[in-house]
């Protein structure tokens, strides 16, 4: 596994999201091209008693945080950006037993918004589980409490 | 396990008790969601829970759980109110956040637009304070298992 700032920086961010902690969610990979997330298989996030796939929200949870973390591949700074939309187009379930991984990147980055995309896979990219594509809104570095949670995640103390 | 579920789906659909299937679904128990028949509509409910927390700031819920629970309410409005022997597969999923989901409850209520024979078009809504200031709305896409003929 690779380590770098981005890595690190992903790495605190996501340790800070609670329910990405319940489902044991962590950063495979990130670079300034994109991050991957990686969602390990648990009984408790099955769907589907009768085939125990993982429920799409599981999944929909692991691309809406890999989207918005994309976001920490192109950003100088951190920035809270919320989800405007999200769309996700489901190729075929996930295989039991099997952890997912979620790679997103951003494609456009304007003053306001941030276009990004991705997909989740288990055993091959080239056979992704779901297509995803996301937008999401910089709120710029001014909000309430961002700056201590900005300076926890670049590794800062309080 | 399988009968289990038929058995709890039926019951479910006949006295509108639908904890005991919720409690064969794992992830529904994660997430906490509840669903009571109101009227002739079912509605969804998600309380208050720390584990569902995304942005630590606010504190928000996270997007995903959300999502989840809309998507989850979807599913099962269908499960309940069509004779799909099985969960619904999912064929896609689009949503718009329209406002931050506080750590308070939320609430989901489904529409289905359209049923066809093998996909169904479902329409959510989810709402904190008021059903007319909805944190979010989605549609989904399903694939109903065709249930086998007479």
């Amino acid at each position: 596994m690779e380590q770098n700032p981005v890595f690190e920086r992903a790495t605190r961010f996501l340790s800070a999201l609670r329910h990405c902690q319940v489902l044991a969610m962590n950063v495979h990979s990130a670079s300034k091209d994109g991050i991957t997330l990686m969602l390990p298989y648990s009984p408790q996030i099955v769907g589907n008693p009768q085939t125990g796939v993982i429920h799409g929200g599981a999944l929909t949870s692991l691309m809406d945080t890999a989207c918005g973390m994309a976001t920490l591949c192109v950003l100088p700074e951190f920035e809270v950006c919320p989800t405007l939309d999200l769309r996700i187009d489901y190729m075929h379930p996930a295989q039991p037993s099997k952890s997912v991984y979620g790679f997103a990147q951003c494609y456009r980055v304007t003053t306001d918004v941030i276009f990004t995309r991705g997909f989740a896979y288990q055993d091959d990219p080239e056979h992704p589980v779901a297509h995803v594509v996301g937008t999401f809104m910089r709120m710029g570095k001014g909000i309430k409490g961002s700056k201590d949670f900005a300076g926890a995640i670049k590794g800062e103390q309080p | 396990m399988s009968d289990d579920f038929q058995e709890q789906v039926q019951r479910a659909r006949q006295q509108g008790d639908y904890a005991a299937l919720l409690q064969l679904i794992p992830y529904a128990r994660l997430i906490g969601i509840e669903c009571s028949r109101q009227s002739d509509e079912l509605l969804f409910r998600l309380p208050a829970n720390r584990d569902n927390i995304g942005n630590p700031l606010l504190p928000a819920l996270h997007g995903g759980v959300i999502a989840g629970f809309m998507e989850l309410a979807a599913a099962l409005h269908l499960l309940i109110g069509t004779g799909s022997p099985g969960v619904p597969k999912i064929i896609d999923f689009s949503l718009d956040y329209l406002r931050a989901g506080q750590f308070r409850d939320t609430y989901a209520r489904c529409q289905v637009c359209r049923q066809g024979r093998r996909v169904a078009n479902v329409a959510i809504t989810a709402w904190q304070s008021s059903a007319e200031e909805p944190i979010a709305t989605a549609r989904a896409h399903f694939k109903l298992e065709e249930s086998p003929g007479p």
